[in-house]
């Protein structure tokens, strides 16, 4: 904080609930602190780690294409800001797209 | 300000509701009614400082603050923070006020008075003094196993998910109905693991009664003790003395130094109530330490109609306060030397500040705790037990009155008590004492007045020790997170 330092533990609640609503959205880039294993946050599961980044921050070291992102996001999660879903709005969104690698400009824009 | 200027009026940022301290130097906010408090950094203090000379809008405190060097990030960042901890307000936005509770609001803990017999005669017992509430006329002197098991029962049904439950005995002399405590502490123990709760107990005594046998038993049901002691000799026998006026302390000070020696399984401490004559702070804390040997020693003023004679005056208030202040200081040299210290009018306060409470009730009575008197009838708290105020059913006969307890919550909320809305100490007090209030005014709904002026002292003196503490030894306040 810039003004203040919350000392007892209400303050650090209400620390909290101001960085709730005032903070930047951090998410791939928060660090587990200090002794704390980091993982990056997102949808994918801790075995496929493909993501947009690698625990140093990267893409080198990703354990899969990031091209696999698509179909991670589209088919097992549908992160709905980012992709279409596979579940309800655009069950065949990717049916002529047999490789992310070679057939990507066959994905196209889904309008709601 | 008429309301067409309201509507009219630039919206500015003025200061919010907060107590101001310093500690060691350091600024700090307590604020209302969070209880959250926040050490000013410079910054935020240069805030404080310009919206406390005049309402300011927010183009005109930051064009201030550019001038004096900060840069517009940090200022947005501050004001920003400021206005959500609603240290600073923005216009006229109105203050969200605490609702009351959701019923039916799980039970606790009940106090049992096992008896409202004593083999003592203080003259400021509230149970048998001038102030007596109390009509025990047609009730049972002592509350038989049945009454005992259906209260436990009760508090087993009304806690709901509670994982811990908790059983007070209480009197009249607690003791004088030892025969029970065994049975109910037996019954509780057996049926709260039935239901997969744990309980545990504590007691109040005036000490007495206690031989081998019945430390034997507070030491394996690990019931925390109360001791009611007030000071040596001469002050203790003050009040505190036999029906034929005997004092009782000769009888009782071999009986506390066993129970000290051989109960360790939980807390014992000392209760002094002070009353005119016995106000020597200093003196008592230091006999019950340091010649009893009391690790844990509280003072509570005696709840007196003011035309009594044991009353305590303003000016004896006031030499109260000056030997609670001394303690509370040893207590804040004995934190940050990592020392734990016997004051518990401090520990207790302390706890409640770091926890950052913010009572909607001045304590748990009506809320997660009831009394139980001699006869099963339920009531607000011990204080009130066998009173007309404050009934609230019947252990056996209905068990708990859930309509007159829901109309006592919506009374005694602090949203009712609109003497204590601008006040900043309300939420560690929230009003105080409903018996006190009512041996006062008559009325258990009215704020105890009368008090004011020391609680916030008090209460300003502790955050000062509190704010001390952090900068010098935040590691000792970790013992007041746990439960």
């Amino acid at each position: 904080m810039n003004s203040m330092k919350p000392i007892n533990r209400k303050a650090r609640k209400v620390e909290e609930a101001i960085i709730a609503v005032t903070g930047d959205v951090r998410a791939l880039q928060t660090r587990g602190g200090e002794g704390k294993i980091y993982y990056p946050m997102g949808c994918t599961l801790n075995f496929t780690p493909g993501w947009e980044v690698d625990v140093s921050g990267g893409t080198a070291g990703l354990c899969q294409p990031v091209e696999r992102d698509l179909f991670d996001c589209y088919l097992g999660c549908g992160w709905p800001a980012q992709v279409p879903d596979h579940l309800n709005n655009a069950p065949d969104w990717t049916d002529k797209c047999a490789s992310a690698a070679n057939d990507w400009r066959k994905v196209d824009i889904v309008f709601p | 300000m008429s309301a067409g200027a309201v509507l009219t009026a630039a919206p500015a940022y003025r200061l919010g509701e907060y107590h101001a301290f310093e500690s060691a130097g350091q600024p700090f906010l307590y604020l209302v009614p969070s209880g959250a408090i926040f050490a000013l950094d410079t910054l935020g203090r240069e805030i404080m400082e310009r919206v406390g000379e005049r309402s300011r809008a927010r183009t005109e405190l930051t064009a201030v603050l550019l001038s004096r060097g900060y840069q517009q990030t940090e200022i947005d960042n501050a004001l920003n923070e400021l206005e959500y901890a609603e240290v600073i307000r923005y216009g006229d936005r109105a203050v969200e006020q605490p609702a009351v509770p959701q019923l039916t609001f799980p039970l606790q803990r009940i106090v049992l008075n096992v008896t409202n017999q004593c083999n003592l005669a203080c003259g400021y017992c509230y149970e048998y003094s001038a102030d007596k509430i109390t009509k025990t006329d047609g009730k049972p002197k002592y509350m038989d196993l049945q009454v005992a098991e259906s209260a436990i029962d009760m508090l087993i049904r009304e806690s709901a998910q509670r994982p811990k439950i908790h059983v007070t005995f209480f009197g009249g002399e607690t003791l004088l109905n030892f025969p029970l405590l065994r049975a109910a502490a037996d019954y509780a123990t057996r049926k709260s693991a039935e239901a997969g709760k744990h309980v545990d107990f504590s007691l109040t005594t005036n000490a007495t009664l206690l031989t081998e046998e019945v430390i034997d038993f507070l030491s394996d049901y690990r019931v925390g003790v109360t001791v009611s002691i007030d000071g040596d000799r001469e002050l203790h026998d003050r009040m505190r003395i036999f029906h034929d006026g005997r004092g009782s302390y000769e009888v009782i000070l071999p009986k506390i130094k066993m129970l000290l020696e051989r109960h360790r399984t939980n807390s014992i401490g000392a209760r002094v109530t002070l009353s005119s004559g016995v106000s020597h702070v200093r003196r008592i804390f230091d006999h019950l330490t340091g010649e009893v040997g009391f690790d844990a020693v509280g003072f509570s003023p005696a709840t007196a109609n003011p035309d009594r004679l044991y009353h305590i005056g303003t000016q004896k208030m006031d030499t109260i306060l000056g030997g609670f202040e001394e303690l509370a200081w040893e207590y804040r040299d004995a934190a940050v030397a990592g020392r734990q210290h016997g004051f518990t009018n401090a520990s207790d306060t302390l706890k409640e500040l770091h926890t950052g409470i913010s009572k909607a009730y001045s304590c748990g009575a009506g809320l997660g705790l009831l009394g139980v008197g001699t006869a099963g009838d339920v009531n607000l708290c011990h204080r009130f037990v066998d009173s007309p105020v404050g009934k609230m059913g019947h252990v056996i006969d209905g068990g708990i009155d859930h309509t007159a307890r829901q109309q006592f919550l919506e009374t005694h909320h602090l949203g009712a008590r609109t003497d204590c809305h601008t006040c900043w100490a309300r939420p560690v007090c929230a009003g105080g004492c409903y018996h006190e209030a009512f041996i006062h005014y008559g009325d258990t709904s009215a704020a105890n007045l009368h008090y004011c002026d020391w609680i916030r002292g008090w209460n300003d003196l502790c955050l000062r020790i509190y704010g001390e503490i952090s900068i010098r030894n935040a590691s000792f306040l970790d013992r007041f997170s746990e439960n």
